[in-house]
């Protein structure tokens, strides 16, 4: 049977992390960095990569990782969720780390990545979904070169790795470009989300060199989406549990009419309805986790359920926190906003609610009616 | 309220002529743009519903269609709602059915031009969907009200001449009698106005301090204790503002969704469709209930049946923004500016979806939250009975706080 209950290790984990988080990136020491000109917190990521070893988590350690799990990552995002914390962690630790273990030849790249030496990121729109084809935006020729744009890339601006899918003379490629590298070009983008950096990314004959061929490009492109859908969920469940937690702390407090706002049956009965999305989430999120790990058959599902669920519950439960505090949750100087931005920029990412529901449909036999 | 003796109803063919004849007078392509806007106002062509004299000419509120497709055509400018809403939707009625001749003489022209903007000082820090808690002061001397207190989440404040004002004029009564309602003079030494930045990366509202700002009792609207009354007025009329105006089919933001969609088919999903369509006919039934609502109270008052369009506006322009920034996909994790900036428009519709989806959050907030207006539903149309109160009879200055 799938375990979806948090381990002694897990828990371990969430709480040395959790505290870290507590102590260097409270939402109001992240509010105020999301408009400077360093938005991404590095020190903070150096600490988890390299103390807290959180970079490696599901990389074998033979391969420079830590050798448990994606139930293990799942934990961190849950608190990186909780925390919006401005790190690189879904582009690195996730993205491009889920992608290079799909390849052949790629095993410094894993092992700089896992450890926290190098920050990576995968070059792909982070509204893709496991399910689109191969990309074409990018190609490679016969020499190696780079060129083409890749949009919205997640972590871009400070990946010191570019792991790149791109067309080559003999099919889909995956290629690394080692950064700042001439003939790339980054550019950060004002995005949605005030917590997680996207950027355009534009090859103009860039050098790279090969990390899966056509015999694997594919496969390992569209594991490594799974992979990062599957454990976005947690993210998301962590997006949406602060703000449960958050809007059920201030209705206790609120008053109004002389008495609490949360002793209102209308707010109580809101709040129990949102508890009950999160219990959901939270199981669909484990079971993904978990079923990642195991290398189930079920992976496919299993992701497709956590994805399309818990996105549509971070976007929830931050849309309920901004109403439930009324005019405060308009305002930039509460946090609320970057816990609405995150989770609506999600809910687009590595594929909308509907497509996971349409990848479903497939998946278990619920074809849609024939035209 | 000084309507004028009864008339002959003014139609619709009437109104054609009275615009001709404005036109004819003071052709828009050669006349100031407030001297038009005053000259129409004279015409009685302002709002038609208002009384002559006052910018109408006690016309029917649905006629006013009418004059304003005719001077659109005719390219006038017009009074720009975006950058007055308050003082064209709240202040005005409030100053018609409560103001003194000279109140009426005084404010409307220059509200309804756009001379002086209007702000609205009623929402207070511990006083929000409560607002009858109100506990800014204002202690009478002489002929003079001394008002001190703060104000907050006050929309516009940073361009308004003029404040509708709700304070406390007796804290030994039960909250809702201890009121009375003011003009407040936004220039007046003790008025502090102060940016209040939103999730959208500007400030549109603001914190409003007030103290010891020397009031004329002239600027009083109403009786002293009457406040609550005259308050209920402006907030029937700003649910109806913020949801209830008459718009053409895919007039709201159900209109910008449905353009990216005729214009973008590789964004297009069956389950967006659907989800679009569905959206598409709760817009279009709102939009008719609105009209039906409006033809029913043609000469009235809105009463609480307003809020429920209020509280559909919000749900559908937050249903439907959010859709947008789905729909876009790569697109919708992009912003336009987080600039901060102190805007002199309001514009829903403005800006970028992800503008669009953060601003729409706030119409289930402004001018009475959904759940206020569910309760007002509950108990004031559907005569369902109120919560058990605790704060209803006790004298305001012994209520906890
Ligand atoms: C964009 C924007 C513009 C605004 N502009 C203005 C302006 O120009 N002038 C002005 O005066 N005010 C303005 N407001 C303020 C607005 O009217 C208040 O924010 C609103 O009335 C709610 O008050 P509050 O913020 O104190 O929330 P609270 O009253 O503290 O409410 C917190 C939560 O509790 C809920 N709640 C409260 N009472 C009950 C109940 N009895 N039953 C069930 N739920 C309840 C609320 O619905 C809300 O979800 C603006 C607000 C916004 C967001």
């Amino acid at each position: 049977m799938t375990d979806l209950l948090y381990s002694e290790v897990e828990e371990d984990l969430r709480a040395s992390v959790r505290g870290l988080l507590a102590d260097r990136s409270d939402p109001a020491t992240v509010l105020a960095r999301v408009e400077t000109d360093q938005p991404y917190d590095l020190d903070l990521w150096r600490t988890l990569a390299t103390d807290l070893g959180v970079a490696g988590l599901h990389v074998p350690e033979e391969l420079g990782g830590q050798g448990a799990s994606t139930r293990e990552t799942a934990v961190v995002l849950e608190e990186l969720g909780r925390a919006v914390a401005p790190v690189p962690f879904l582009g690195s630790a996730v993205l491009a780390t889920s992608a290079l273990l799909g390849c052949d030849t790629a095993a410094a790249e894993v092992a700089a990545l896992a450890s926290g030496e190098r920050r990576g990121a995968l070059a792909v729109p982070l509204s893709a979904a496991p399910s689109a084809p191969f990309p074409d935006t990018v190609r490679v020729d016969a020499e190696g070169r780079l060129s083409g744009r890749v949009g919205t890339v997640a972590d871009a601006a400070v990946a010191e790795l570019l792991v790149v899918p791109a067309a080559g003379p003999d099919g889909p490629e995956l290629r690394a470009v080692d950064m700042p590298s001439d003939g790339v070009t980054v550019s950060g983008i004002v995005g949605l989300d005030l917590t997680r950096g996207i950027a355009d990314v534009t090859f103009d004959g860039a050098a790279s060199r090969r990390l899966a061929g056509p015999d694997v490009a594919g496969t390992a492109l569209t594991n490594a989406l799974i992979t990062a859908a599957g454990l976005l969920a947690s993210e998301q469940l962590g997006v949406a549990q602060w703000c449960l937690d958050t809007t059920v702390a201030y209705v206790k407090e609120r008053h109004q009419f002389g008495r609490p706002v949360g002793s209102f049956q209308a707010l109580k009965h809101r709040l129990a309805d949102l508890w009950l999305d999160l219990v959901g989430a939270r199981a669909a999120a484990r079971y993904a986790a978990d079923a990642l790990a195991t290398s189930s058959v079920d992976v496919p599902v299993a992701v497709a359920v956590a994805a399309s669920h818990c996105s549509s519950v971070a976007v929830k439960a931050a849309e309920e926190c901004i109403q439930l505090h009324g005019g405060i949750g308009m305002t930039w100087e509460h946090p609320a906003h970057l816990f609405l931005k995150r989770a609506k920029s999600t809910e687009s990412a590595l594929g909308t609610p509907g497509r996971h529901r349409a990848a479903l449909a497939t998946l278990v036999d619920l074809p849609a009616p024939v035209a | 309220m000084s309507t004028a003796t009864t008339t002959t109803q003014v139609d619709a063919e009437d109104l054609r002529r009275r615009v001709r004849d404005l036109l004819a007078e003071h052709d828009p392509k050669t006349t100031d743009r407030l001297e038009f806007l005053r000259a129409r106002f004279d015409a009685g062509l302002a709002w038609v519903h208002y009384p002559v004299g006052l910018g109408g000419l006690d016309a029917p509120r649905a006629l006013q269609a009418v004059v304003d497709a005719e001077l659109e055509a005719a390219g006038a400018p017009d009074n720009d709602p975006r950058r007055i809403g308050i003082g064209l939707g709240m202040a005005a009625p409030t100053i018609l059915r409560f103001g003194t001749p000279e109140q009426h003489q005084r404010f409307l022209r220059p509200l309804w031009t756009g001379e002086e903007v209007w702000c609205q000082l009623f929402s207070e820090p511990g006083a929000g969907s409560d607002l009858a808690a109100a506990a800014t002061r204002a202690v009478r001397d002489g002929d003079e009200w001394v008002v001190t207190g703060q104000k907050v989440w006050t929309s516009t404040a940073h361009t308004a001449r003029w404040g509708i004002l709700l304070a406390r004029t007796d804290p030994d009564v039960p909250k809702h009698r201890g009121l009375s309602y003011f003009v407040c003079d936004m220039t007046a030494p003790g008025v502090e106005v102060r940016p209040l930045r939103q999730i959208t990366g500007e400030a549109e509202f603001n914190e409003v301090f007030l103290s010891e700002v020397r009031l004329p009792d002239t600027l009083r609207l109403g009786e002293v204790g009457e406040g609550w009354k005259v308050a209920q007025t402006t907030l029937m009329n700003e649910r109806v503002a913020i949801g209830g105006n008459a718009i053409p089919r895919e007039g709201g933001m159900v209109g910008v969704v449905a353009q990216t969609w005729r214009e973008r088919p590789e964004l297009r999903t069956p389950e967006l469709h659907q989800r679009l369509l569905r959206l598409w006919v709760e817009a279009e039934v709102m939009r008719l209930a609105g009209e039906r609502l409006r033809q029913q109270l043609a000469a009235g008052h809105p009463g609480p049946e307003g809020s429920a369009m209020k509280l559909a506006f919000a749900r559908l322009n937050q249903a439907i923004s959010g859709l947008e920034v789905e729909l876009l996909g790569e697109e919708g994790l992009r912003y336009d500016d987080w600039t901060m900036r102190r805007p002199e428009i309001v514009d829903f519709l403005g800006r970028n979806a992800g503008y669009r989806y953060l601003r729409a959050k706030g119409n289930s907030i402004e001018g009475g939250t959904s759940e206020i207006l569910r309760n007002i539903i509950a108990e004031r149309v559907l005569g369902l009975p109120a919560e058990p109160r605790v704060d209803k009879d006790v004298p305001w200055k012994d209520l906890p706080r």
